[in-house]
């Protein structure tokens, strides 16, 4: 075992992997993360904490983390390097690792324009990739980039976030390729609504025995309405929602809409679990996780397996 | 002596001015029709620049403008400079020449 | 070329009200070029600061000047003869050359009277672009000529990340995404191999990050 994570151990005795997300809150109050843990607990094998999604100030992901933790849920640990240079990111990767934290995703992070300090100053000293290869260096060498020894190596399971359907689309595959080859252990893709895109995006994939080196998640996001498919299909760079998937919640009534959202989403995971090469499934229910036993139960995923360490 | 309004640029519009004109009118060639190929539209858009000017600095954009007109149009001629002259005359004296008649009146 | 635009008229005149008679300084170099700094912009601002300071009863005697280059020695030495009989200087060079008259006339307030840009190339007239953040180790041999650090957003050195939407980057509608740039480029030269590799940190010793910066050569001191 490289980290010991019960995502890991799940994933490595070839179950189909369950992870999702909990945004931490604008602002101390602790109660709002143990509430969504609460409703994420007993559905997923880990769950990741973002780390100021969209640039947006929130409580840190390693504090919201360890709330995830304390509730009884594994915690996943999103790291962007928008805001942390290499120093800040070793010494925060250590003392994530010290507090008990083992699932890693290694991101980029969103441009600091789209948020609260659109005149901040970003970092961006490594990039994702880099970054995801100086984690596998301490993990498995026990050294620091500088080539000092740790005392102590941080134990992590080592993810990468993938976008499918950014442009250009025929680099998706060898960005992928790039991630594995720095040491990606798993990777967490985008929401997938346009089917036919991923499966071309995966039959790539397996051509170049990607699945065989990295354990692959498919992100989901149920819709809660027409009108907020809508709008991820306009404002979100790279997600993709087919007509044919509005056009069906766009059909109900507006009561009636989140419904077919989770039904639609339930049959998502069903189809990818399908996919060959798919070794698991991240539902990203944003701002939704009391629906998460709903979707998850629905697809058959639960109970969650239980392994001993 | 300038042979196309092309050549004015807003240093020499400002200059004028500073020498104490209350307004600045710049007559050129009527547009597709210059000499020079384009020389009055680049001064339309220098015309444009020292009218932008003029409004930050609260000298009053409407003293200057641009006309266009053929070397044959007198009679036009004469009716926009009126038209011009006397849009200068209800604005008054410029700034420039309203503080200069107080320092005169001071000393 | 070192690109810049105009501080707006109120900052400049805000900077000028303790004075009443300044030399303003333009510079042939790049800031010429860019039409921000040269010999006419001296005269453009000359009198409209004049004309302002006039309209408010407070005339300001203005000495217009423009240098062959701020940025070099021997083209500031002839101002030191008249500098300390005006009360502070107003440049429109770019910050180096703002910076080094600074340096020469201490005992002279110097003004900047441009906002100094970035390194870049002439578009079209009235349109400039970045091209180079001056990071001191160039590695447009393994990117197809076209810079990661200035041109992506993020400065990814494994691009482009999920905000690259049909060549645009998600920063901003005129902003084309610089890695599909990078892609297009080493595919039109075959050298796509280059983009499967995984390059080294980048060190930024070499940049900004390292402390002001200074090139020696020895060949040439």
């Amino acid at each position: 075992m490289k980290s010991g994570s019960n995502l890991e151990r799940v994933l490595e005795a070839g179950h189909f992997a369950v992870t999702a997300e909990c945004g931490p809150p604008r602002g101390a109050d602790p109660e709002v993360v143990l509430k969504k843990a609460e409703l994420v607990k007993g559905n997923v094998d880990a769950c990741n904490v973002t780390d100021n999604q969209t640039s947006v100030v929130r409580m840190s992901s390693v504090a919201g983390c360890m709330l995830v933790k304390q509730s009884g849920t594994e915690p996943l640990l999103q790291m962007v390097v928008r805001d942390r240079n290499r120093i800040a990111l070793q010494s925060d990767l250590l003392g994530a690792s010290a507090l008990g934290i083992r699932n890693l995703l290694c991101l980029s992070g969103d441009h600091q324009k789209f948020g609260d300090d659109p005149q901040a100053k970003n970092v961006f000293d490594i990039d994702s990739i880099q970054l995801i290869h100086l984690v596998k260096t301490m993990r498995d060498e026990g050294l620091f980039p500088s080539g000092e020894k740790l005392e102590g190596a941080p134990k992590f399971y080592i993810g990468c976030a993938v976008n499918p359907f950014a442009d250009p689309f025929e680099i998706r595959v060898p960005r992928l390729k790039l991630k594995v080859d720095a040491g990606a252990d798993f990777v967490q893709t985008q929401c997938i609504y346009n089917m036919e895109k991923f499966k071309r995006y995966m039959e790539d994939a397996c051509r170049q025995g990607l699945p065989e080196r990295v354990k692959i998640l498919a992100g989901v996001t149920p819709l809660k309405s027409a009108g907020m498919a809508k709008f991820m299909n306009r404002m979100v760079a790279g997600i993709e929602i087919p007509e044919e998937i509005i056009k069906r919640i766009a059909d109900e009534p507006k009561d009636k809409q989140a419904a077919k959202g989770i039904e639609i989403c339930i049959e998502q995971i069903q189809e990818v679990r399908e996919m060959e090469g798919i070794a698991g499934v991240h539902v990203m229910a944003i701002e939704w996780e009391e629906k998460l036993n709903e979707i998850i139960g629905g697809a058959g995923l639960l109970p969650r397996p239980i392994l001993a360490l | 002596m300038l042979p196309c309004t092309g050549r004015i640029d807003e240093a020499i519009l400002l200059k004028a001015f500073e020498k104490g004109a209350d307004g600045v009118m710049v007559i050129g060639c009527l547009e597709g029709d210059c000499h020079y190929v384009n020389g009055n539209i680049r001064a339309r858009a220098r015309v444009e620049r020292v009218y932008r000017i003029l409004e930050q600095i609260d000298i009053g954009p409407e003293r200057i403008r641009m006309y266009n007109l053929s070397a044959g149009e007198g009679s036009k001629f004469a009716a926009f400079t009126s038209e011009f002259v006397e849009q200068v005359v209800k604005l008054g004296p410029s700034p420039i020449n309203l503080a200069r008649q107080r320092e005169a009146q001071v000393s | 070329m070192i690109t810049g635009t105009p501080k707006p008229i109120e900052e400049i005149l805000e900077m000028l009200e303790p004075y009443d008679n300044i030399i303003l300084a333009g510079c042939y170099g790049c800031v010429t070029v860019c039409r921000v700094g040269g010999d006419k912009e001296v005269q453009v601002l000359a009198s409209t600061v004049r004309l302002a300071r006039e309209a408010a009863g407070k005339k300001i005697e203005i000495k217009e000047v423009c240098l062959e280059r701020q940025c070099d020695p021997e083209y500031l030495e002839p101002m030191r003869p008249y500098v300390e009989d005006y009360q502070a200087v107003l440049s429109i060079a770019c910050g180096a050359g703002i910076q080094f008259m600074a340096e020469k006339f201490a005992r002279t307030p110097l003004l900047p009277g441009i906002n100094t840009g970035f390194l870049g190339v002439t578009e079209r007239q009235g349109e400039w672009t970045e091209r180079c953040q001056g990071c001191g180790d160039c590695v447009l041999h393994l990117t197809g000529g076209i810079c990661p650090v200035t041109r992506c957003a993020k400065s990814l050195f494994h691009g482009p990340c999920g905000g690259s939407v049909q060549g645009i980057c998600e920063v901003s509608k005129e902003t084309k995404c610089g890695w599909q740039l990078i892609i297009d480029r080493l595919k039109a030269l075959d050298q796509m191999d280059n983009y499967g590799k995984i390059k080294p940190y980048k060190g930024w010793d070499s940049s900004r990050d390292g402390g002001p910066r200074r090139i020696i050569r020895e060949d040439m001191v």
